[in-house]
């Protein structure tokens, strides 16, 4: 167990050490990037633009800008290029948005998922998974912006209704009855990708493990369809879901809901992402995608541990 | 006279699939007595296991179409409520499956198995099931049960799984043992041990077996009756002595011819039974072995019933040669190829 810990601790830190640096190369390499010129403004003399760039090491080695920016990540100095604001306290503010959305809306399409999964499943070939099957390709294929912008104008802004409050983020600590009306629409339009995809993928694991020899022996014991259904068959057929649901959930936990953020205007991590992406600003792209990355290393880890638990096959002896 | 517990009669069994109607199980008739270890030999395609499987409403399906009539105790289970059918199996009427690596499931323990085959019928406690468990796996051999009972079914070797398979079939203690080619997939040291085990607990849990395979050296042990399936049809039925030392059908020779024994002249070359079976879908015409028959003839044509040809009562076969021809021409087959290759 702890040479397991430590195995992830250690692969975790080359992960975020890698992909801190591919998003510096990255920034290097684009052309139209030079943060000094931006900084200085409009009306700035090259003078000026001299001074900055000197001011603020750019015109350092990349592995030196390199060197100083993950020290900046790491001592909570890191600034923003553009308006001069503290990466992690901007964060640190996205955080209770971000982490109100993420955490609704996997429970949403977690349960719906499953629920579409096995419907869909048990009546395969009928007209209710024919149903589903469809709906859930509609779910699937319609963009998360559009269904954002669709469900707003109708929902909120008075195209058919005006009964949920048209984007913004309540603080639950704040209000909780706002906090949960605000976020309805966006847990829902968040979810429906999810739940699609998960009750497609659910229902071939379903209709895989169902022909295995072990549900053949569980019904010849006499076992009642419904018991053989969740004990013997759905128990198996979720184990590749847990491994789907833990690359999902940490994805937008960790800021990677940038267009629903956007959209519904939460001031989440992704939404702060998606502004410093707008206006070309390296130190919030590289802080979220540390924070990101972050989240998925870990919850990978998480999921590997779980695992074990479901699967008593691949627990170390 | 024993008691009677499973009576089959003119079983059919259909599947509707795109291709077509297969006829996987095309009139099976067979009783089996308390005490009694039935085999049903035939190669694979044969309808054998289907016809296990039907026993226990396990091929119940919108596309599946029954035909004639399975009674146990006399009750008839082909028309019987699914919610009645779930009381019998896996307590009346229990089954032992092919391949032990899948047959169990791989994330519960080997112990919790059993319980719940236990619990499911019975009405008892988890501790009592799981003594119960513990004394089963005892029964068929399992070493150290207390700690073994914990284990899951990956920790437990091909042979200790098809045990704790047998365990958890008996665990009601059921009437009927129906084993599904039980030694298939496992050693052939291992195979005597498990076939022992059956024809052991047989005895002490006072059941009737019913053994499917496609080794005849397999039955030639336990087996009382044994019934020869081909193409879902039986072609020869018979006690064990009468099919092994004087078998009727061309099929059945075949099957014997097939298995090296030590008690005839060593053959340069076993004999093996040419071809394939045929298709369900679309059989041949007349006597279903015709294709693949060497004796084959004009009246093959027309199918022949299930008749008994020989003095031997209850000896019953499906084919048209005379019974001298057959005592006469099954030499060859049974003595395997040595003969035309020296």
């Amino acid at each position: 167990m702890l040479a397991f810990l430590v195995r992830r601790f250690v692969g975790m830190v080359l992960v975020l050490i890698a992909v801190s640096f591919i998003v510096f190369l990255i920034f290097i390499v684009v052309p139209g990037g030079d943060p000094a010129q931006r900084i200085a403004g409009r009306t700035a003399t090259q003078q000026n633009i001299e001074n900055i760039r000197h001011d603020w090491g750019f015109d350092q080695p990349f592995y030196v800008q390199y060197k100083d920016m993950m020290q900046k990540a790491f001592t909570n100095k890191l600034v923003s290029y553009s308006n001069q604001t503290e990466v992690v306290s901007q964060i640190k503010q996205g955080l209770p948005a971000t982490f109100s959305l993420a955490i609704g809306a996997g429970i949403i399409w977690l349960f719906f998922g499953i629920v579409v999964g096995v419907i869909s499943a048990v009546t395969a070939g009928r007209w209710s998974d024919r149903l589903v099957t469809v709906l859930a390709l509609i779910g699937i294929s319609m963009p998360v912006f559009w269904l954002g912008l669709i469900v707003r104008y109708y929902l909120a802004e008075g195209g058919l209704t005006t009964f949920f409050p048209d984007g913004g983020y309540v603080p639950l600590t704040q209000d909780p009855a706002q906090w949960f009306s605000h976020l309805i629409l966006p847990w829902a339009v968040l979810s429906v990708l999810f739940i699609g995809f998960y009750g497609r993928v659910l229902r071939s694991n379903i209709l895989d493990s169902i022909n295995e020899d072990y549900v053949r022996t569980a019904r010849a014991k006499g076992l009642n369809p419904r018991t053989v259904l969740l004990k013997h068959v759905l128990r198996n057929s979720l184990i590749p879901i847990v491994t789907l649901f833990g690359l999902d959930f940490a994805a937008v936990i960790g800021g990677g809901a940038i267009l629903t953020e956007t959209v519904f205007d939460l001031h989440g991590v992704g939404q702060y992402a998606a502004n410093a992406i707008g206006s070309f600003d390296l130190p919030p792209i590289m802080g979220v995608t540390l924070f990101g990355a972050f989240f998925i290393v870990f919850f990978s880890a998480v999921i590997d541990a779980l695992y074990a638990l479901l699967d008593p096959r691949i627990r170390p002896t | 006279m024993a008691e009677r517990l499973l009576e089959v009669e003119g079983l059919k069994v259909q599947f509707a699939t795109e291709d077509g109607v297969v006829r996987a199980v095309d009139g099976v008739d067979f009783t089996l007595e308390r005490g009694e270890v039935l085999g049903i030999v035939g190669e694979s395609g044969s309808g054998k296991s289907v016809t296990a499987l039907t026993l226990l409403g396990l091929t119940r399906d919108k596309n599946t179409r029954f035909e004639g009539d399975v009674r146990y105790k006399g009750q008839s289970l082909l028309k019987l409520p699914e919610r009645k059918l779930q009381e019998i199996r896996g307590n009346e009427l229990a089954m032992i499956f092919q391949d032990p690596m899948t047959s169990m499931n791989p994330v519960y323990r080997v112990g919790d198995q059993i319980v719940e085959a236990i619990t499911t019928h019975e009405d008892v406690s988890k501790r009592n099931a799981r003594r119960r468990a513990t004394e089963l796996l005892r029964q068929v051999g399992i070493p150290n049960p207390d700690r073994r009972v914990d284990d899951y079914p990956h920790q437990f070797s091909g042979g200790m799984r098809q045990r704790a398979m047998i365990a958890m079939a008996l665990a009601n203690n059921p009437d009927v043992l129906i084993a599904d080619e039980p030694t298939t997939a496992l050693d052939v040291t291992i195979q005597a041990q498990i076939i022992e085990l059956i024809d052991r607990l047989k005895d002490e849990f006072n059941s009737a077996v019913i053994l499917i395979t496609h080794d005849l050296g397999v039955v030639a042990e336990v087996a009382d009756e044994i019934l020869v399936m081909y193409a879902g049809r039986v072609v020869e039925n018979g006690a064990k002595r009468d099919i092994f030392y004087d078998p009727q059908h061309p099929y059945t020779w075949g099957l014997l011819g097939s298995i090296p024994r030590l008690d005839r002249p060593k053959p340069k070359r076993l004999h093996s039974i040419q071809g394939s079976p045929p298709s369900l879908i679309n059989p041949p015409r007349g006597c279903k072995f015709r294709p693949r028959c060497p004796q084959a003839f004009e009246k093959c044509q027309e199918e022949p019933g299930l008749e008994n040809r020989v003095e031997q009562k209850g000896h019953l076969d499906r084919c048209w040669l005379t019974v001298d021809e057959k005592r006469r021409l099954r030499e060859r087959t049974l003595a395997g190829e040595a003969q035309e290759v020296a």
